[in-house]
């Protein structure tokens, strides 16, 4: 095994392990804790792929951010009994086992029958392709449209945010 | 990889970790206290060696040897887990900071040519930011683990203040950014040599001097020091999210607290003050050798003028309110922050 497979497999595994806590525990606080954990090592997966521009921002978005939030939002809540969260067979969770289901039998096909379209190879412009000049450059120039059209939607759900947020004033 | 490409980050490690960054905490608690003494007119720690020079030799087995307790109705994974995520953080900011330029090592006829850094990345300024936000996790988890009102309030509040300062923190680095044009802080570092007008050293501090203040005010609360230790309020919360820890779990608070002081200190150094540019170095006539030693003292000169600074102002200004410390973050610095970004683009797009 090369150094590389070696960090691979062992930021795989680590992958897998923490993404099943994530569903399988019962402490929303272990749940969040093992999330975290798994953006660590899908960061780290990212970097192998040569693309530190995202591996980076998934850090710092997904983990320095956004989960940041979640864990304050539920330490605030203080569920309690994590056992009434436990909710029956409802509409849910039929939903959510159809989609897993679809999702193994897609994994199933690319794993079986899709050998010959090995997701594993890289071009070979890929080592500079996830430099954060490359990104930058065609964030600008190619994809410059599709850039704007974001911010407004970003500005859109700021200025939708301050208005819930906002005390109402009566006339 | 070869065994040297996995050596040499390895030894540049256990040097930044044992032989600076430990010893510089030790001395800087010991500095603080007799700091807090000189500004409060006392005599402060003088017991134990000359002037007090070996307490810190007491102060680390007492911390080893008490007691450890954990309380009952804490969780007590998380309760142990939180001080390490803190310390982790806190040294891994270092990866990244250059403390001196190349140093050339000859041993007889063989000469061995090294940078002084630990990750040349170029991704080293989000590396910053990234890691500054996930600071967050150890004070957080503390408080909330701990199962102590205290504990949990501390945990909100430097939440709270650390997800409104690292805005005007990541904004204000922008500015530096476009005049070095690039992420990597080695090639910051080095846009910083040379001089203005024959004699300015051409550090970032002075172009981007309401960045600098920014960033400054910023790292204070980043730090959670005073005038912004909300979480840790010792009148309102006891002593805020470690309330509940004893032994050496709270010391090692301690010291991810230091460690986060001096790197925030390499930090301001690095991004604003030259880093290891020393101005009118060049005219000694040092050898290679003896050059990347001066630059490499001048660095370490920078970072403990900053801490100094860092404990003067903690025993000279009082504490911030809770809504005084979100309206500066929110109503001052992050405008302040955009107007900058604004006027340095307006400079770059005018004299470039």
């Amino acid at each position: 095994m090369t150094f590389e497979q070696i960090v691979f497999y062992s930021l795989a595994v680590v992958t897998i392990f923490s993404s099943i806590m994530v569903v399988v525990q019962r402490n929303p606080v272990n749940s969040a804790l093992y999330l975290i954990l798994d953006f660590f090592c899908l960061g780290g997966l990212y970097l192998t792929l040569n693309a530190q521009f995202i591996a980076i921002v998934h850090i710092l978005v997904y983990a320095g951010a956004i989960m940041v939030l979640f864990v304050f939002v539920i330490m605030l809540l203080n569920l309690g009994d994590t056992h009434k969260l436990a909710d029956r067979l409802n509409m849910k969770k039929i939903i959510g086992i159809a989609f897993g289901l679809a999702f193994f039998v897609e994994l199933l096909y690319l794993l079986g029958f899709g050998t010959t379209r090995s997701i594993s190879q890289q071009s070979p412009a890929a080592p500079e392709i996830g430099t954060i000049e490359y990104i930058g450059k065609v964030l600008f120039t190619k994809f410059l449209f599709p850039f704007e059209v974001t911010s407004f939607l970003l500005l859109a759900a700021i200025i939708g945010a301050v208005i819930l947020a906002k005390k109402k004033i009566i006339h | 990889m070869d065994t040297i490409s996995i050596l040499e980050p390895l030894l540049k490690i256990l040097f930044i970790i044992f032989v600076a960054l430990l010893p510089a905490v030790a001395y800087g608690v010991l500095a603080e206290r007799k700091i807090s003494a000189f500004i409060q007119n006392r005599l402060g720690p003088n017991r134990v060696g000359p002037w007090g020079l070996l307490q810190p030799l007491a102060d680390i087995p007492k911390l080893f040897f008490k007691e450890d307790i954990v309380p009952a109705a804490a969780n007590k994974f998380i309760h142990s887990l939180a001080p390490l995520i803190s310390i982790t953080i806190a040294f891994s900011t270092f990866a990244v900071i250059p403390f001196g330029d190349t140093i050339t090592f000859s041993i007889g006829d063989s000469s061995y040519t090294t940078k002084l850094q630990i990750a040349d990345v170029n991704i080293g300024f989000l590396y910053i930011l990234a890691l500054s936000s996930l600071a967050v996790y150890g004070i957080t988890l503390s408080g909330w683990s701990s199962n102590n009102k205290y504990s949990l309030l501390g945990g909100l509040r430097s939440t709270a203040q650390m997800i409104s300062y690292e805005l005007s923190m990541g904004l204000s680095l922008i500015g530096v950014v476009m005049l070095s044009s690039s992420l990597q802080l080695d090639d910051i570092v080095a846009a910083q040599g040379g001089y203005w007008l024959g004699f300015i050293p051409k550090w970032n501090a002075i172009p981007q001097f309401l960045g600098f203040v920014i960033f400054v005010v910023a790292m204070f609360a980043e730090t959670n020091r005073l005038p912004f230790d909300l979480p840790e309020a010792e009148p309102e919360l006891v002593a805020g999210y470690h309330t509940e820890y004893t032994g050496m779990k709270f010391g090692i608070f301690m010291l991810s607290e230091y460690i986060a002081m001096i790197t925030a200190s390499a930090l301001i150094a690095t991004l604003y003050l030259g880093g290891w540019q020393a101005p009118y170095l060049e005219h000694l006539g040092l050898s290679p050798f003896l050059m990347s030693v001066a630059q490499m003292a001048a660095f370490v000169v920078k970072v403990f003028a900053i801490v100094i600074f860092f404990m003067v102002v903690r025993w000279t200004v009082p504490r911030f309110r809770y809504d005084q410390l979100m309206s500066i973050g929110w109503k001052v610095l992050l405008p302040l922050a955009l107007v900058n970004i604004l006027l340095t683009g307006l400079f770059v797009i005018l004299y470039h």
